[in-house]
């Protein structure tokens, strides 16, 4: 969708999150100079056009008590990958799946699947049930820790003319 | 849910404060009250919720409260990208890669390919141009993985 200059103070004003007062969307209407209509009504716009995914909360995973954070990658026979990939993506402790281009020699991989657990056995167990679904269409695997997050913000949107 | 890992980052949450962290992954409603349904479901009034929610906010349990905008829908392009830092160059790396705006999030992880990050751009043409940059600066090759296919996306993390 094409974004004029309000869509693109609007998500500029929003960015940094959404203010936690009992009519968040008022007070932000507020302070760009809009009434609360227009603006719910623009987010509406975006929302149906998929620039809003959602609104709502990024927990942090750590702190929840999910310390394992595995990214399991997966080399899937190409033929099967259609069929296969939407069983791992069905699956309830996979949080994101998708298949990403191979980068060969060094990256075999062309099934991505996140997987969160509370200890790293958990997310083995996991990933073993993702094993079972792949069956003879497994080429090759992998699982990638995550051992620090070294920087996690939101989408910054540059200012334009 | 069976005991979870004492680790010391994990925060002790009460049953509202688990089903708050819960709940506030589903989409919030575009109308003026729009935390009084999930209040009132709670049995807790909206200043209360929104204390709680602010308190899960500053304890880092909730790291953001808002849109999830997606950069392809507003004509830009996200693509997760990796590269084999050395381990002696690691800290060096992180802060060259972390000072630019179009990375969105970062990741050390446990493979030859250590330093995972999300490039996130206004254009298209736009990731190849931070990668490059990213490469000139560190003098190391910048391995490009955007999505072909998503098979799903569940997001939500249950607390």
């Amino acid at each position: 969708m094409t974004l004029d200059a309000t869509d693109r103070a609007i998500i500029e004003a929003l960015q940094a999150g959404l203010p936690l007062v009992a009519a968040p969307y008022a007070q932000v209407a507020d302070g760009l100079g809009l009434a609360e209509a227009e603006l719910t009504a623009r987010l509406q716009v975006m929302k149906d056009d998929g620039v809003i995914r959602r609104i709502a909360a990024a927990p942090n995973h750590y702190k929840l008590g999910m310390t394992a954070n595995g990214m399991t990658v997966w080399d899937v026979e190409d033929a099967a990958l259609a069929t296969l990939g939407p069983k791992v993506g069905a699956l309830p402790f996979v949080t994101h799946s998708y298949e990403r281009p191979r980068a060969l020699p060094d990256w075999p991989y062309n099934m991505f699947a996140m997987v969160h657990g509370s200890s790293r056995d958990e997310v083995e167990e996991k990933r073993a049930e993702i094993k079972a679904i792949l069956g003879d269409a497994l080429r090759g695997c992998d699982i990638l820790y995550s051992t620090r997050i070294l920087k996690k913000t939101g989408l910054r949107l540059r200012k334009k003319g | 849910m069976t005991a979870l890992d004492t680790s010391k980052r994990a925060q002790v949450l009460d049953d509202i404060d688990r089903a708050l962290v819960n709940a506030l992954q589903d989409d919030l409603p575009l109308n003026h009250r729009p935390f009084a349904p999930l209040a009132e479901s709670l049995g807790i009034s909206e200043d209360a919720l929104l204390t709680r929610v602010q308190a899960l906010r500053d304890s880092g349990v909730l790291t953001r409260f808002g849109p999830f905008f997606d950069a392809a829908a507003m004509g830009g392009a996200f693509c997760l990208c990796a590269i084999a830092v050395p381990p002696e160059d690691f800290e060096t790396v992180m802060t060259q890669v972390n000072a630019h705006p179009e990375v969105a999030h970062n990741y050390e992880r446990t493979h030859r390919l250590n330093m995972w990050f999300v490039l996130a751009t206004e254009t298209v043409d736009g990731i190849a141009e931070a990668a490059a940059r990213i490469e000139q600066e560190t003098g190391l090759a910048v391995l490009q993985f955007p999505k072909l296919q998503e098979f799903y996306i569940g997001f939500r993390v249950a607390a």
